[in-house]
């Protein structure tokens, strides 16, 4: 396997490839070495939507090659935190980077109007978009399906209006239905006139050993598909999570105000599967097919005339749309989620900005004149998605702080103790304890999947964890996670890859690793990101926990002040941070 | 075809699995069979791509789409639906009858073979066969299905089947 760079300057209008045998080899692939090339390729201080600000894409060994591996890593300044942007996403990009031959995409520059960039194998062009701007994100697949190569293993990428209007939480749509949702990178996108990115190629790969090679393969396409290990997904999904949480005490309803939804029985996964489930699709290389795709049918007249809207749900989308603003009905949140969908908005980002305003309103923090005299109320569907498209519009300036995240909008007009963000981004959709705020807050990227801390809130509940341990758990997962995300395999097949089954897949590709070799890489991994952090201005010591969280009581019981505090001392502690 | 890589596909035959064999198989006066890839389900795909990668690996050890002899195709993106394009088996073979070298040859019974060293990669036989399910791989060499049924089992939703068919003349 050559390990090569692809190097775009939208600027210049070039492109060039480089072999980085060594940067591959120290730093495996995925969130590994596209920690190292922002490194290499931001500058301190630089502007996130600036022309000097990079886009790195990077895959790793195990992309194409075994089931399950089927993420590209997205690494980036983030324009709404400011300092570490990373998301993942699944489709087909993976595949298709894999089988251009990149392994890494770094674009850098800014085009002189709006381009989308072509890449065939080799070849990478970069093509004017300028009829296609201002276009939503699911029609612009459609406009460059029709122009591009590759059906059936090219992959997609694109913004939607969010992202060229710089809403510091747009997303990048991959394929349809999959996102680099998190912090931001559909701005960065914008900011570079970039609207879309679509790849192909039909290059191969050459196993070292074909045996050794299809041993390995079966193992893990057994353990995926005939063991338990990744039913959760392949069910009722990850919105199953709704009815479980619930009940626990752990799922965040109207802006955290509670941590259980009356009528959550409403929104479950359960009740999107018997009512609105159509169909479910796979990223490439998987056999799971947890892609949940619903049918929203909504009449347009009186005369039986319907408009059919295919929408995507998982569990997070059903908190952030759905209880998080007291939304009673699926049909109401898969419309919200479409909405967002289209625009190219994240929607956990943008149902948390939305249940701050709306407490914001209800508190008189903000009044008519802000909201345009659009009902900012829980259960207000319609109002809702009028929001959503004022904040991409910004028309006034209370939408254009919107646009810059609950954080920004808090600072300037109240309301921060209720402020739903960890670290700048706005949380995921449990409530379970205090591992669940620690992890969020001193994670690389101040997502919930850099550490599930939840997961070990929930395993506390069963068994009781001194808080030592929790922070033991918080960074063992942490690291590992840094490997995992350099292969770049899904955290959904966690149970597919244990270490074992890691070390023999890598030495199928002939990368030979110990057990010390990838737990000395996560940890370097995870200090890298910690440096970049640092350097951009993250403090852990200063993060602002929102005191919402202390008043709501979770699934643990009510959290205080004090076990978060002592946490994040261990935690210090045990990263050599005294 | 060389004896080597006929071993190989009759090994690859034998090992595999979900043979739908017709109910009388044990009787003696059953008419001889050969097998055939069928998409039994299409509707059932969700897009994995294991049956194309179980091609490549199984049958050209290598890691590839475009080595697959089985295609499966997005009609307008993955919001679409899935179509997966295997061979027919047909019965009067329209590849085999556009090869102009004989490269590929249709046997007694029905099966077509393929004589790699006949094939000049004139690309006749993918411009006759009307579903798209022969192609040239990157080799210039047609990539054909001998129906030996490896992307059965790597099919988790049962999309493909292999059924039993009489071979012609019996």
């Amino acid at each position: 396997m050559l390990r090569k760079v692809l190097y775009i300057d939208l600027t210049r209008q070039e492109s060039w490839i480089e072999e980085r045998q060594e940067l591959f080899e120290s730093w495996m692939g995925g969130t590994g070495v596209g920690i190292r090339l922002l490194q290499e390729e931001c500058p301190p201080g630089t502007d996130p939507l600036s022309p000097e600000a990079p886009i790195i894409l990077s895959i790793g060994p195990l992309n194409g090659v075994f089931p399950v591996a089927t993420k590209t890593a997205a690494t980036f300044k983030s324009p709404l935190t400011g300092n570490l942007g990373e998301s993942y996403a699944g489709g087909r990009l993976s595949l298709a980077l894999r089988f251009a031959g990149h392994e890494a995409v770094v674009i850098k520059g800014r085009a002189e109007r709006p381009s989308y960039i072509s890449i065939n194998d080799q070849e990478v062009r970069i093509k004017d978009a300028t009829s296609i701007w201002g276009v939503d994100a699911q029609t612009t697949g459609i406009i460059l399906r029709d122009r591009e190569p590759g059906v059936g293993r090219r992959s997609i990428i694109r913004i939607g209006p969010a992202g060229e209007a710089g809403v510091r939480f747009a997303c990048v749509m991959v394929d349809t239905y999959r996102h680099f949702g998190r912090l931001g990178l559909g701005a960065v996108f914008g900011s570079k006139n970039l609207k879309a990115l679509a790849v192909s190629g039909t290059e191969h790969v050459d196993v070292p050993d074909i045996k050794r090679y299809k041993a390995v393969y079966n193992r893990l396409y057994r353990a995926a598909v005939h063991t338990e290990v990744m039913e959760k997904y392949h069910d009722i999904g990850t919105s199953v999570n709704i009815s479980v949480l619930n009940w626990l005490r752990g799922l965040p309803t109207k802006n955290f105000l509670l941590s259980s939804f009356p009528e959550g029985e409403n929104i479950a996964g359960e009740v999107f599967a018997e009512k609105h489930l159509i169909r479910r699709f796979s990223c490439a290389g998987c056999p799971i097919g947890c892609v949940h795709i619903a049918a929203l049918k909504t009449a347009f007249s009186e005369h039986h005339e319907f408009e059919v809207r295919r929408v995507s749900y998982d569990y997070e989308p059903i908190y952030s749309l759905g209880s998080n603003l007291g939304v009673k009905t699926a049909e109401g949140i898969l419309q919200l989620i479409d909405a967002c969908e289209r625009l190219g908005l994240d929607v956990m980002s943008a149902g948390v900005v939305l249940s701050w305003a709306t407490e914001a309103l209800e508190k008189k923090l903000i009044a008519e004149k802000e909201t345009m005299g659009v009902p900012l109320q829980w259960n207000e569907v319609e109002g809702y998605a009028k929001a959503l498209n004022l904040m991409v519009r910004a028309p006034n300036e209370f939408y254009a702080s919107l646009a810059r995240g609950a954080e920004y909008a808090a600072a300037k007009y109240g309301g921060q103790e209720y402020a739903m963000t960890l670290g700048g981004n706005e949380v995921s959709g449990y409530h379970t304890g205090p591992a669940s705020i620690v992890g969020q807050l001193v994670g690389s990227r101040h997502s919930h999947l850099d550490n599930a801390g939840y997961g070990i809130d929930q395993k506390a509940i069963k068994k009781p964890m001194d808080l030592e341990t929790m922070v033991e758990e918080i960074i063992k997962e942490d690291n590992s996670r840094g490997v995992f995300n350099s292969l770049v395999a899904c955290l959904f097949a966690r149970g597919v890859y244990s270490e074992d089954n890691i070390i023999d897949s890598l030495g199928a590709v002939g990368i030979e690793k110990s057990k010390d070799d990838l737990e000395s890489l996560g940890e370097r991994i995870f200090q890298e990101k910690y440096k970049f952090k640092v350097q951009e201005g993250f403090d852990l010591s200063a993060a602002r926990v929102p005191r919402r969280f202390y008043e709501t009581v979770s699934a643990s019981g009510m959290v205080t002040v004090e076990r978060v505090q002592e946490m994040l001392d261990i935690y210090r502690k045990k990263r050599g941070w005294s | 075809m060389g004896d080597k890589q006929a071993g190989a596909i009759e090994k690859v035959q034998a090992r595999a699995v979900a043979v739908h064999v017709a109910e009388d198989s044990t009787l003696a006066a059953r008419p001889k069979m050969r097998r055939r890839l069928k998409v039994a389900h299409p509707e059932r795909c969700i897009g994995c791509l294991g049956c194309m990668f179980a091609c490549s690996r199984i049958r050209s050890g290598t890691v590839s789409l475009d080595s697959s002899a089985i295609k499966v195709r997005t009609q307008g993106g993955i919001e679409g639906d899935y179509r997966v394009v295997v061979c027919r088996a047909c019965r009067d073979p329209p590849c085999a009858r556009a090869c102009p070298t004989g490269a590929l040859e249709k046997k007694a019974g029905g099966m077509v073979v393929f004589h790699k060293d006949l094939c000049t990669g004139c690309g006749s036989c993918e411009k006759a066969c009307l579903v798209g399910a022969i192609a040239l791989g990157k080799e210039k060499m047609p990539i054909k299905c001998i129906h030996c049924g490896s992307c059965v089992e790597f099919c988790p939703h049962g999309v493909l089947e292999i059924e039993e068919i009489a071979l012609e003349g019996e």
